[in-house]
């Protein structure tokens, strides 16, 4: 680890040279600087925190804090599950949430220049009014698309148009020693060399700070049908999931979950919107499938031959949202989830793991049979299209002490397992400093040699958010 | 039982936009979809035949010919048939003219099924004009009694028990058949379609009733001419602000927490 200077006031005298009137310190910054959505893993507030405006200003701050040898954590709207943004060290946070104008747009190459604070729903609505369509679609609506770029976010939609990574195609980035550099180009391809754009994303603000992204976009399909299919319990559900691949399918998302964890996220809502009973059985698990494409005479015929293909597999019927409306409704209980979750427990814990399709059935098998052994429960649902599981420990009466041991031991197991089916250990949420040493485990010395060696090229000092993703 | 419930396509407000020089709406390229309370007004007749399987639900629309994309929702979603009263005499109605020709529909409708509505169910308004006089007017050109503001509707010996929502809480109002209840949004989403009644709906036989069909129906009454509304100004109404709730677990938590929002609010 590196030894970090403390800020002194006349450090802070420098940084208000660049940024003026920006600079916060002490009790006067935000409490929520300290921690993201998962402050399990432990808060810290920062000595100086800066809501940063420009590159320019990025530039200044980082050369200060280079030359002195301070930490610097960037965050956008602090809705990681990994403790990234956390300042674990101290230092200097910059947020970027109020560098949120989308810049502009090119319609001729189908991008749009953001800065890295625009939320992912801002820029959602804002393409589409361009008619285009921005694919990446994580849960989290809230979220920062600089936040986006640093875990590799991708979401429901990501079964067919994949993560975030797929549509970057540049950005501008701030290097710990303050340089500003260019990685990326407004094209589809490139073989020149290393991709430097490629390590950025995903880094988690370890490498260099994100100040301006040029993002792909698509043209907006003009049709899109969702279907619900209840089925009786979670097995029939999930072995249903390979076969809409064999079967040609193209879903644009593909979800699973449990009744339990729908009701839980029905009641944050306060309303009903899915059938618990359906012809006097009780359904135990949902699929929720979405179709999109170019009409819906297009799509008709897709969803009556998956609606087919649903019932001959065990769907206790299948339903169709086709209308505006109803395509809200269905989706709003699948989006709250998390918010369900964290209103119903006063102790969460999470992973993300990824599997191959073919092995969530098994896996969640083991989920189930080794959940027994923990006082904790266990809810879990996932983007069944890409394998991707989210699995949330929840308690309201276990010691702190004894939740976070149960919980390692717990994670410990399904990550060796998940490993052990040919899978990673975060699909899309990130490594933070939650998750470090299960990352070592599961890379092995080797490949955490190489990041490391990767986080020393870009970051000598060690500076740019210490003590995440790799351990030095 | 049989129940009718009248619906109407609008268009989706989360699109709409207003013409900033006529103040009308622009209806080009913005999606049309059932009224939302009309849906919860369907329903609430699908949730009477969940219990009683022998309760024929009929809905009827009165709208120009692309309602019928609005009616075969409906019919996949629980109708078991459709009427659609269209006719270019219609055109240009106001809330009095539409509940007129509802009313002449609905005897019509009644004749063809070869029996009576025990309940006339409709949306307590609809979203794009607002005026939530359709249902009420056409319980008076019926003689109908009415309740309005419904959540749900339970069938009781001679009519139906309606929780209603009231400004203070809720209510349940018995009421008599036939009668007319018009429905506001539950703490339920209306259910979806099934794939099979989807697709029975695409191919479903949509009854179209003009103006002709209506026996005895006045034409002075219907359309432009039997309109009386002259709408000068149309505006979107200030938002009222939601009021608190104040609900502790004893009283006196309730009078402490309620003390003390009123001193932080200045008021005492």
């Amino acid at each position: 680890m590196a030894n970090y200077n403390a800020v002194t006031p006349e450090i802070i005298a420098e940084l208000e040279k660049v940024a003026p009137g920006k600079v916060v310190t002490g009790k006067d910054i935000n409490p929520d600087y300290s921690h993201d959505e998962m402050p399990v893993y432990g808060k810290k507030m920062p000595d100086v925190s800066i809501d940063v405006t420009s590159t320019e200003e990025v530039a200044g701050i980082v050369k200060v804090c280079y030359e002195h040898n301070i930490p610097v954590t960037t965050r956008g709207a602090g809705t990681g599950l990994v403790g990234g943004c956390t300042p674990i060290h101290g230092g200097v946070v910059l947020c970027t949430a109020k560098m949120n104008k989308i810049l502009s747009y090119d319609l001729e190459d189908f991008v749009v220049t953001v800065q890295p604070g625009v939320l992912l729903q801002q820029l959602a609505d804002d393409a589409l009014k361009h008619g285009c369509m921005y694919p990446p679609d994580p849960g989290e609506k809230l979220a920062t698309l600089g936040g986006n770029v640093s875990t590799n976010a991708g979401g429901m939609r990501a079964v067919k148009y994949g993560t975030t990574r797929e549509y970057v195609r540049s950005m501008t980035v701030v290097l710990p020693n303050g340089e500003v550099t260019k990685f990326g180009a407004t094209v589809s391809k490139t073989s020149s060399g290393y991709s430097l754009l490629n390590l950025i994303i995903g880094s988690e603000g370890t490498l260099g700070i994100v100040t301006e992204i040029t993002l792909k976009l698509i043209p907006a399909p003009q049709a899109t049908v969702s279907l619900m299919a209840p089925f009786e319990n979670l097995d029939a559900c999930i072995s249903t999931v390979p076969k809409i691949f064999q079967h040609h399918f193209q879903p644009q998302a593909l979800e699973f979950f449990e009744k339990e964890i729908l009701v839980t996220s029905e009641k944050y809502l306060g309303k009903e919107t899915f059938p618990k009973k359906l012809g006097g059985t009780d359904v135990g698990a949902y699929l929720l499938i979405t179709f999109d494409g170019n009409s819906m005479d297009e799509l008709d015929s897709i969803v009556e031959k998956a609606s087919e293909m649903l019932v001959e597999e065990g769907a206790l019927d299948v339903l169709v949202a086709d209308t505006a409306p109803k395509l809200k409704d269905i989706w709003a209980a699948r989006s709250s989830f998390l918010d369900g979750i964290n209103e119903q427990f006063k102790l969460v814990d999470e992973c993300d793991v990824v599997v191959p399709v073919s092995k969530i059935a098994p896996y969640v098998e083991y989920v189930d049979e080794i959940k027994r052994k923990y006082e904790f429960g266990v809810k879990y649902f996932g983007h069944a299209g890409d394998g991707n599981l989210h699995i949330y420990t929840c308690s309201n009466d276990m010691p702190v002490d004894k939740f976070n041991k149960q919980t390692e031991e717990f994670l410990s197991a399904i990550y060796a397992k998940a490993q052990g089916f040919g899978g990673q250990i975060s699909g899309e949420h990130g490594i933070g400093f939650g998750k470090i040493h299960f990352l070592e485990e599961a890379l092995g010395p080797v490949n955490i040699g190489l990041m490391k060696g990767i986080k020393k090229a870009f970051d000598p000092k060690l500076i740019l958010n210490p003590g995440k993703v790799v351990s030095l | 039982m049989n129940i009718l419930v009248c619906v109407k396509q609008v268009p989706d407000t989360n699109e709409i936009k207003i013409d900033p020089v006529t103040n009308t709406l622009v209806r080009e390229g913005v999606p049309s979809i059932v009224n939302p309370f009309d849906g919860y007004a369907l329903e609430a007749a699908a949730r009477i035949k969940d219990k009683d399987p022998d309760t024929r639900i009929v809905v009827l629309s009165m709208g120009p010919k692309q309602a019928e994309a609005a009616l075969r929702e409906c019919l996949a979603i629980a109708a078991d048939k459709a009427y659609l009263a269209t006719d270019r005499a219609f055109g240009g109605s106001d809330t009095l003219a539409t509940s007129y020709i509802l009313s002449r529909a609905i005897k019509k409708v009644e004749e063809l099924e070869g029996a009576k509505f025990d309940a006339i169910f409709c949306g307590k308004q609809a979203i794009d004009g607002d005026t939530a006089q359709v249902g009420p007017e056409l319980a008076e050109h019926l003689n109908y009694p009415q309740v309005t503001y419904g959540l749900e509707a339970a069938v009781a010996s001679d009519g139906l028990h309606v929780l209603r929502e009231a400004e203070d809480g809720n209510e349940v109002i018995g009421v008599q058949f036939p009668c007319v209840v018009t429905f506001t949004k539950p703490s339920f989403d209306p259910r979806f379609p099934t794939i099979k009644r989807k697709m029975a709906a695409r191919k479903a036989q949509i009854t179209a009733l003009t103006a002709a069909d209506l026996t005895g129906i006045d034409l002075t009454r219907a359309g432009l001419k039997g309109s009386p509304t002259k709408v000068k100004r149309t505006f979107v109404p200030p938002r009222k602000q939601a009021g608190v709730v104040v609900k502790e677990e004893t009283v006196e938590a309730s009078a402490h927490r309620l003390f003390e929002l009123l001193s932080k609010a200045h008021v005492i």
